[in-house]
């Protein structure tokens, strides 16, 4: 049916909407790729067969009536009013179903919380509106920013496949191993899901959760955070790529090599253009979400930057605010979310992109400096 | 009370209602400030259901069209708060004005003057809250549930003034509770003991003390949010050493009492309406009241279940997860009670049966997702998608709304003295059926897909059945407009009712003329 439906869509509807050639009618839950997610299907498809039996009952003996006892059709009442023997029955039936059901429920439970003898540990945090994930014992992390272009979202451009489900840099965890996840947040409630996983756990500022997954198939799995965190929160996807050990192993090896070349460019000396060139990069997944690519920001809650005091006036409060954040507003402090170089290059950038031409520019080393005499 | 028996007292030397706008300002009297909640529900039940529009013609296809992200939060944020607050809660106190003295035998209120400032405090409410979407920074943004620390550190600056209406309302509130309790305690007619009292008057008076006891809770969470934003401390700022899940916590005490708030007024209805259209008496009474005792009280311990994955202990989980399943057999009780209620009856479908057994259907479907919610392993991934979407507006709008529509149809020829249209009043039904469920029913699919829910835009595959979504969101929506036609045509005239326009209606408030008279009750009946 589905296949049908897609087709259909495809003939038709690409020719009138082009989103709607891409859509499908699923009607259910998936069983997913985890031991996890299969059991919560099972537990989903027992659950809803056993409601859908006590409503054809319920609803049967309804119809009936409403079929069969008209006024109109000539009905006479009955006068009964209670029948004690009934009224036990029916209270004690769905009692015993509920418990039928609590067991499976409670054992599944059970296993979803057992976080011990992992075998890759991840922290995830969530910030206003990305993703950070930290491979504890490989000593490297990243953001994770959605990719789908604003063009796409605001109609310019066709939308593609994966819209708004995708990401520059996706979690990438090997198949068949258990993999714990440390949820935490950097400003507001998040929570990660992958539906594929079977696994939802929010991450709360202040707290750290754990959840755990162990995925059998390599792919890519797409979710979203799902607890409301602002204005992005549609915006936010999680995406996991699962691929075989080796494949993990040469990856976490890459990533290591690159997060050390990232410490050495702090030592490098930077133009004014590659700070410019890195800047707009960096500003574009940090800082564009709230004070726009073009930086106009969207006042009041989010200043422009364009022609700002603070863009054109006293570098070290610019630095001050980036590093630390202005507490009791939505600016995070940014000082342990980018690294040095991308902190100057964001600064130089704000200070010189837009007609905010200040010629001015802040390299690495001052940064570094900077942040280490606090 | 007078305890002469002067039946053509309340004919001679009642005083009737003062002329022009200080007969509203000022009155204590019971039908009249029912009219106002009424009247005041049903402009909210519009404003917040435009809101409703707004989102869901923003939902109609993928990408923005129509609205920023920023003001969508805005509209999902207030559509909550307008329709709880100021659409469902005080049409069931206006219902209650009306109903309980006609009901007991009272002549009015037990405590008329704060009816009044209960009734009063209400409008100024909600002139402060639909003020915030006009305040720079907008209006509330962060869910009808504001949690912290986005409504508190992140929250738009207009988040002190969406505090101090929530203040008033439950201030309202809490009055409101408080005469329902002392005039049905205090004022039924001789006779009429507790268990001879009609359902209506049964839930009511358990909602009412539901209310004392959460509406306080409510208070207590908004002043910790006050506290945080206004005056440096850190209850729910973990930064400062707080914690923002002891927020939900204490949010979800009040909230969970406050969905059955929602809703126990509307079993009582239905339980009356069915039997008059069945034209039998109601199955299992008792069971009635005691599976509605059952389920308040069940309803102060299962708060947890909105929390399934915010981390807590697994031991907690467990007792969540079995105290909300046993919701099931009380209200199980009650579905089971109404098809007996029906079965081997007279069945006619006037309007506001047809609505009732519409209520029992749909709310029933709501029950159902709400069981295979309860199912904790399995909430982790129906939690924060449309699948609860789905449920709760199952629940509230086929349940409270529906409800709600059946009392009006039922009682408006004794407030009016006129029948209704019912061919209109049976398009209203059809309409809305239709509608509604074509609304609400591809939520479930969306929720099981995965889309989540409080979003401005979303993936491609979930396209088709936002569409088909919004259709049924704007039928619905447009099809309320028919209601406010009908009572306003069956308030101007119509066929004349009798005193008892319904043939299988019971109960005393069928024993007083249509429309019911200024004052009744002046002399109390007797209940055998």
């Amino acid at each position: 049916m589905r296949v049908h439906a897609k087709r259909a869509g495809v003939l038709l509807g690409s020719l009138l909407f082009p989103a709607w050639s891409m859509a499908d009618w699923t009607l259910n839950m998936a069983p997913g790729v985890t031991g996890t997610s299969n059991e919560i299907f099972s537990l989903h498809m027992t659950i809803l067969c056993i409601c859908v039996a006590i409503g054809v009952v319920v609803f049967g003996v309804m119809f009936w009536s409403i079929f069969a006892h008209r006024k109109s059709q000539g009905a006479k009442p009955a006068n009964f009013h209670e029948n004690t023997l009934v009224e036990i029955l029916w209270t004690i039936i769905p009692f015993v179903i509920l418990v039928v059901m609590a067991i499976p429920a409670t054992a599944t439970l059970v296993d979803m919380y057992d976080t011990t003898e992992s075998d890759v540990d991840i922290k995830v945090t969530g910030y206003q509106w990305r993703w950070k994930y930290d491979y504890i014992e490989e000593d490297f992390g990243f953001f994770s920013n959605m990719s789908t272009s604003r063009d796409e979202i605001y109609n310019r451009v066709a939308k593609t496949e994966n819209y708004l489900l995708d990401v520059d840099n996706p979690l990438v965890i090997p198949v068949g191993k258990k993999v714990r996840l440390l949820l935490t947040a950097n400003d507001v409630i998040h929570s990660w899901w992958v539906p594929a996983f079977g696994v939802k756990k929010d991450a709360i500022p202040g707290f750290i959760n754990e959840t755990w997954t162990r995925v059998d198939e390599p792919g890519i799995y797409r979710g979203q955070c799902t607890e409301l965190c602002g204005k992005d929160h549609g915006f936010m996807p999680v995406v996991v790529k699962a691929v075989p050990q080796e494949e993990y192993d040469q990856w976490v090896a890459d990533q290591r090599e690159a997060a050390e070349r990232e410490r050495e460019l702090t030592e490098k000396d930077w133009t004014m253009e590659e700070l410019m060139e890195r800047g707009e990069k960096a500003y574009a997944s940090a800082c564009a979400a709230c004070h726009q690519a073009d930086g106009s920001g969207a006042p009041p809650a989010f200043p422009a930057l364009k022609g700002s005091q603070v863009a054109l006036e006293d570098m070290d409060a610019h630095l001050d605010i980036v590093v630390n954040g202005v507490s009791g507003t939505s600016m995070q402090a940014f000082g342990d979310q980018l690294n040095e170089v991308d902190l100057a290059a964001v600064i130089t950038y704000e200070r010189n992109a837009w007609g905010n031409n200040t010629g001015e520019m802040i390299t690495p080393k001052e940064v570094f400096e900077y942040k280490n005499q606090e | 009370m007078s305890a002469v028996a002067d039946t053509h007292a309340q004919d001679h030397h009642h005083h009737g209602p003062a002329k022009g706008f200080s007969r509203w300002l000022l009155t204590t009297n019971h039908k009249d400030i029912g009219s106002m909640y009424l009247i005041f529900s049903f402009a909210m039940f519009l404003l917040g259901g435009s809101m409703a529009m707004v989102i869901r013609a923003e939902l109609f296809q993928p990408g923005l069209q129509i609205v920023e992200p920023e003001f969508f939060n805005q509209m999902t944020t207030m559509h909550g708060l307008i329709m709880v607050f100021g659409a469902v809660m005080p049409a069931f106190v206006g219902l209650a004005n009306w109903m309980l003295p006609l009901m007991i035998g009272a002549p009015d209120m037990a405590l008329p003057r704060m009816n009044n400032w209960s009734f009063w405090l209400l409008p100024c409410a909600f002139l402060i809250l639909v003020s915030t979407l006009f305040m720079s920074g907008g209006a509330p943004n962060f869910g009808w549930t504001f949690y912290a620390p986005l409504s508190t550190t992140y929250g738009p600056p207009s988040t002190t003034f969406f505090i101090f209406a929530v203040h008033i309302m439950g201030v309202s509130s809490i009055m409101g509770a408080i005469n329902v309790i002392a005039t049905i305690l205090n004022m039924r007619a001789p006779g009429m003991t507790l268990m001879k009292m009609p359902l209506f008057v049964w839930t009511w008076l358990i909602t009412a003390f539901l209310l004392i006891a959460v509406m306080p809770v409510l208070a207590g969470v908004v002043t910790m949010m006050l506290m945080d934003i206004n005056f440096g401390t850190s209850f729910f700022d973990a930064s400062g050493g707080g914690d923002p899940v002891l927020f939900q916590h204490v949010f979800w005490f009040f909230g969970h009492p406050e969905v059955y708030i929602m809703i126990l007024p509307a079993f009582g209805a239905v339980s009356h309406i069915i039997p008059a259209f069945s034209r039998k008496p109601l199955f299992g009474y008792a069971s009635m009241v005691y599976a509605v005792g059952a389920i308040a009280l069940l309803s102060f311990v299962v708060w947890a279940h909105h929390m399934f994955t915010v981390g807590i202990p697994i031991a907690g989980q467990l007792f969540f997860m079995y105290a909300t399943m046993l919701i099931a057999v009380p209200t199980g009780v009650k579905v089971f009670n109404w098809v007996a209620t029906m079965f081997r009856g007279a069945l006619s479908f006037e309007a506001p049966m047809l609505f009732s057994v519409a209520f029992v259907i749909l709310f029933t479907i709501g029950g159902f997702s709400g069981l295979m919610l309860a199912i904790a392993p399995a909430d982790f991934q129906y939690h924060d998608t449309y699948f609860v979407v789905a449920h709760f507006h199952y629940v509230l709008v086929p349940g409270a709304i529906f409800g709600i529509f059946a009392s009006a149809y039922y009682w408006l020829p004794k407030w009016t003295g006129h029948m209704y249209d019912e061919t209109l009043a049976q398009t209203h039904f059809w309409l809305s059926f239709v509608g509604m469920n074509l609304a609400f029913f591809p939520m479930h699919f969306l929720g099981l897909a995965g889309m989540p829910r409080r979003i401005p835009d979303y993936a491609l595959q979930f396209a088709d059945f936002n569409m088909v979504s919004s259709v049924g969101a704007f039928m619905f929506g447009a099809s309320q407009l028919l209601f406010l036609l009908i009572v306003v045509k069956c308030v101007k005239g119509g066929e004349k009712a009798s005193a008892k326009p319904w043939d299988g209606a019971e109960g005393l408030e069928w024993t007083v003329p249509s429309p019911a008279p200024y004052h009744t009750f002046s002399t109390p009946p007797v209940v055998k």
